[in-house]
Order: structure tokens, then sequence, then C-alpha cells
């Protein structure tokens, strides 16, 4: 961490030629790798790793709405908890919520607020919680687009999926995607989610100092780059719940005809995919 | 779902198993799950491990930090063990302050790595009664299936064994590895009925009346026990658990330090 602040002091954040400190150009997300269905106990999970940024997310419900004097008889409550494990960050973050993660948790939450079909579980909650393993800049992105993979994997009716992504400036160039050196020593940053089929906004935040001019450019970029991160998100759904016409002509052979039909497969749910290695990589 | 609700029949179940020496996941009754090991998992913590125990799941980060010893021992490091059951990992835990269950589980672990002097936190001090280097264990439960305390106890042990120490960033000369000079591991028994077990799952734990947790160093010394929930040991029964300890703790050890 010291030598990155080292060389940043003698570096721009982004050179003559475009190019940002870890080789990426103005337009270019970090590397984004999902996996759906990760945990056990939860109703829905998914794992995503986004640059250096490692985040899990699990979605409980819908179930019995808690305190109970917050349920409401009309509809269902959408609840997220984002927190940071104390070893996440370079400097131990003491355990348990600050200022700034019940902030995020309230925006997270009002952001799927409008996509879940809330009024058909009146009375009830439905639990999204986001775990913060390893930070890099662009936590609450990485855990939106996740917990919006856990819903998904939760079976959580919704009219779409969620995927978010920041854009801020550097050395005066508006950029996409930014990490933690560049958040850090950065002018601005605006994290937004966007509800891909219908183009809604549903969260929208900014910091620092931008031109409208720069404002519109950041959104593009960003707008741009849920497009590329939707995809993720159906293809971490579709690695984890689509079957292959060979997997099920592999599991059931051409028998040759007997008097007797063969006793039906028992129907299994999907293994969670989990061991060491979280899957194929994203882009 | 509630933790304490065990279906009659999956009560009934164990118990016509474990009579006969059996388990309802194929394990014989002194056979832990096993064990998945990811060593250097956060690259935030001077020292991590996520350690899958069959479908249990933690992720143990260290990290280190410059402090003031404590007035009694002004010439060794500092240990701090914590732990957060996050909502994520299980429909019963909930958000908030710490619960006696989190903060038990934090000290059977801390004690087993604390009386073992796994650590040698004699090369931890800085300067006698002014600086020492602060060992923080956070312990983050992912997935709970039963037997947290192994579980975690193998990932701090884990977490250690491949901690930096960032003495370059203080200005305080090169890296070096976190002294490790014993190895302690935890074994956690349950109680069903009359019949003990090693490593209980989830079903097991939830229907257990007493629980007991040996920690054994190398040479097959005790080194921390805590003994669990309502119900009782005879003393026979304890020396049973503490030989099979003895013997389960031999045969994990090296998956620790590999």
């Amino acid at each position: 961490m010291e030598d990155i602040e080292h060389i940043e002091k003698e570096m721009k954040l982004i050179d003559e030629k475009g190019v940002r400190l870890d080789g990426r150009k103005y337009d270019e997300l970090r590397p984004i790798r999902i996996e759906a269905g990760v945990l056990r106990r939860a109703d829905g999970s998914a794992y995503i790793e986004w640059g250096g940024n490692k985040v899990l997310a699990a979605v409980y419900g819908p179930r019995e709405a808690h305190p109970r004097h917050l349920q409401d008889p009309a509809r269902a409550l959408v609840q997220c908890r984002y927190n940071m494990a104390p070893f996440s960050v370079s400097d131990r973050k003491r355990p348990g919520p600050d200022r700034r993660s019940v902030e995020i948790s309230k925006v997270i939450s009002e952001a799927f607020s409008s996509v879940v079909f809330k009024e058909q579980f009146p009375r009830t909650s439905v639990d999204i919680f986001i775990e913060v393993l390893q930070a890099d800049a662009g936590t609450r992105c990485a855990g939106l687009t996740a917990a919006s993979v856990a819903l998904a994997d939760a079976g959580v009716p919704m009219r779409d999926l969620v995927a978010s992504c920041a854009s801020g400036k550097i050395g005066g160039v508006v950029c996409l995607d930014l990490n933690n050196v560049e958040d850090n020593s950065g002018d601005a940053d605006c994290p937004m989610a966007i509800v891909h089929g219908t183009g809604e906004i549903v969260l929208l935040q900014m910091d620092g100092h931008l031109s409208y001019e720069e404002f519109q450019k950041a959104m593009d970029l960003s707008i741009n780059a849920t497009s590329q991160i939707y995809e993720l998100q159906r293809d971490a759904l579709r690695r984890r719940y689509s079957v292959t016409l060979d997997e099920i002509l592999k599991e059931s052979p051409p028998a040759p005809p007997a008097p007797q039909a063969p006793p039906p497969e028992p129907v299994e749910e999907p293994e969670p995919a989990s061991d060491s290695d979280f899957g194929p990589e994203g882009i | 779902m509630s933790e304490a609700v065990v279906s009659d029949l999956m009560r009934a179940y164990v118990y016509r198993l474990a009579e006969k020496g059996e388990r309802v996941d194929g394990r014989a009754l002194d056979e832990p799950r096993k064990i998945t090991i990811q060593r250097s998992f956060v690259k935030t913590a001077e020292g991590s491990a996520r350690v899958k125990l069959g479908n249990s799941d933690v992720l143990v980060g260290i990290k280190m930090s410059v402090g003031e010893p404590y007035p009694d021992t002004p010439n060794t490091g500092v240990l701090s063990t914590s732990v957060e059951m996050v909502p994520l990992a299980s429909p019963t835990f909930e958000a908030g302050p710490p619960r006696p269950e989190a903060i038990e589980l934090a000290r059977v672990v801390d004690r087993g790595i604390r009386e073992s002097k796994m650590v040698n936190t004699e090369k931890l001090c800085i300067t006698p009664k002014e600086k020492v280097w602060i060992m923080f264990i956070d312990i983050h439960v992912l997935d709970y299936h039963g037997n947290l305390f192994d579980a975690s106890s193998y990932g701090a042990v884990a977490a250690l064994a491949g901690t930096t120490v960032p003495a370059k960033a203080q200005g305080m000369g090169e890296d070096f590895p976190l002294p490790v000079d014993h190895w302690p591991v935890s074994v956690t028994f349950a109680k069903i009925k009359d019949v003990i077990l090693v490593d209980p799952s989830l079903d097991e734990e939830r229907m257990a009346n007493a629980r007991l947790t040996v920690t054994t160093d190398e040479n097959g010394d005790i080194r921390a026990m805590q003994k669990g929930l309502s119900g009782s040991f005879t003393y026979d029964e304890v020396k049973r658990i503490i030989e099979t300890a003895q013997k389960v703790g031999r045969a994990i050890r090296p998956q620790l330090q590999s």
C-alpha cells in the first residue's frame, strides 16, 4: 500500500496517452467475475470479485419481518445490511456499523425496493446481507451487483436485475470505475445503479467536483458499463442453473427398449458451486 | 427456521444411528468433516485463511498494528480475538453487538492460541513498556453448519502461520514472518443422549445436550478446554474425549502446518 502511495506522488494518475496506473484506458472496467449460489444456509447468494474487491451477498426471505413494528400489511420490506470485515481495509476497521455503512445500507435497500414485487409478500421482509471481505474502492457497486444476483438466486420475484457501477474524475479526466488509489486522490466519484431493461436509475450518489458536461460524460460511461455488468450477472445465473443437452443425455443414456419404463431420476437441487475456486473468469 | 427446532423425525433418526455408532452423513463417531484451507484469501490483511469444515465456512483475517503493551506484560505483544456472526451466515444470526455465543467462541479460540504459546509474543516487543505489536484475529463466519469452534480455531491458526509482520511500513526494519512456535489443534465433541461424537454437524449440534472443546499441542498436552451447554460428562467420558482429541489433533495438525 505504502509503495503505491509513494509511486503515486511522482506519477500522474493518468498519462498523456490516457493510460491509468493499472494500465486501463479511461472507459475500461476492472476484471469482474460473479458466481451465483455460493452459500448453503442462505436462500440465495452470490460472490463477486471486482478488481481488488471481494464481496459476498446473501438473501434471506421473504420471511417474517423483524422488528415486528416495521411490518407492512400491504407489502414486503426490503432491508439491506452492508458490512465491512475488519481486515478488508489496510487500517483495521472496528467491527460493527459506522455512519458510512448505515448510509450505504439505506441507499441499497431503496435501490432494490422498486424492483422487487413487494406486493406479493405482505408483512414479510426480504433481507439482503452484503459482506465486504476485501475492499478496493467501489464496494457498494460490487455489493449491489452481487446482491442483485443473490436475489435472483433466492427466487425473489423482481422486474429485472440491477447493475451498478461508478465513474469519477482523476487528473482532470473523467474515468470509469476508479480503484482505491484513484479514488483516494481523485477529484470526484459518482456511483450509480440502473434497472437494465427500463433504464431507471435507482441509486445515484456523487462527491467531489464535476461540471455538468463532465457529469454527463461520467453517466454515459457508467450506463455503458452496466450493460456489460448485466451480461456478467446473467452469465453467472446461467452457469448456475442452465443444463445443456449433453448433460441431460449423459445422465440418462438411451436405454434399449425395456418392458418397463426406468424409474424417474430424483430431482436434485444444483450443488452450490463452492470449493476453493470461485468459477470461471468473467471479463 | 429456528436453530432450536429439530424435527422429531430427524431427532429419532440421529439417536437410532448414534446408538449403532453411525451418523447421518456416514462418518464414524470419531471422524471430523473434511477440512479445506484457502490461505492468503484477503490481500488487505497481514495474514488470512478461509476454512471450510464440511459446509461450515469461516474467514479469518489477521491485522497487525503497533500499540502499548499491558502494564503487567511490558515485554510481550498483544493478542486480541473477536468474532462476527454476521446475519449472512445463518437465518438465526442477527445484526447487532456480539451475543454471548460469539463472545464465548472468540474467547475459546483465543485461549487455545494464547495458552499454547503458538506465537512467540516476546519477539513482538519493540520497546519494552512502550511499543509492541498487536495481533488482531478477526473471525468472520460466512456459512454456519455446526461446530464453529473448530472451524474458527483452524482458520486462526492457519492465518497466523501465514502472517507477515509489516515492520517496513512502520519504519522498523524489514518485514518478518510472525514467529510461530507451537501448533494447537482444537477438537470439539457433542454428547447426544449418552453417545459422544466428534465435530458435530448442524443437526447434531442443535440436539446435543453437552459440548466439550479440547485443544492439544504437538506433544499431546492439553492447552485449553471448554465445556458448554446444560448437560454433563462423566469423568470416564472426559478421559475418553481427551484421548480422542489427541488422536484427531495429530491427524489434523499437518493440514494446518502445510
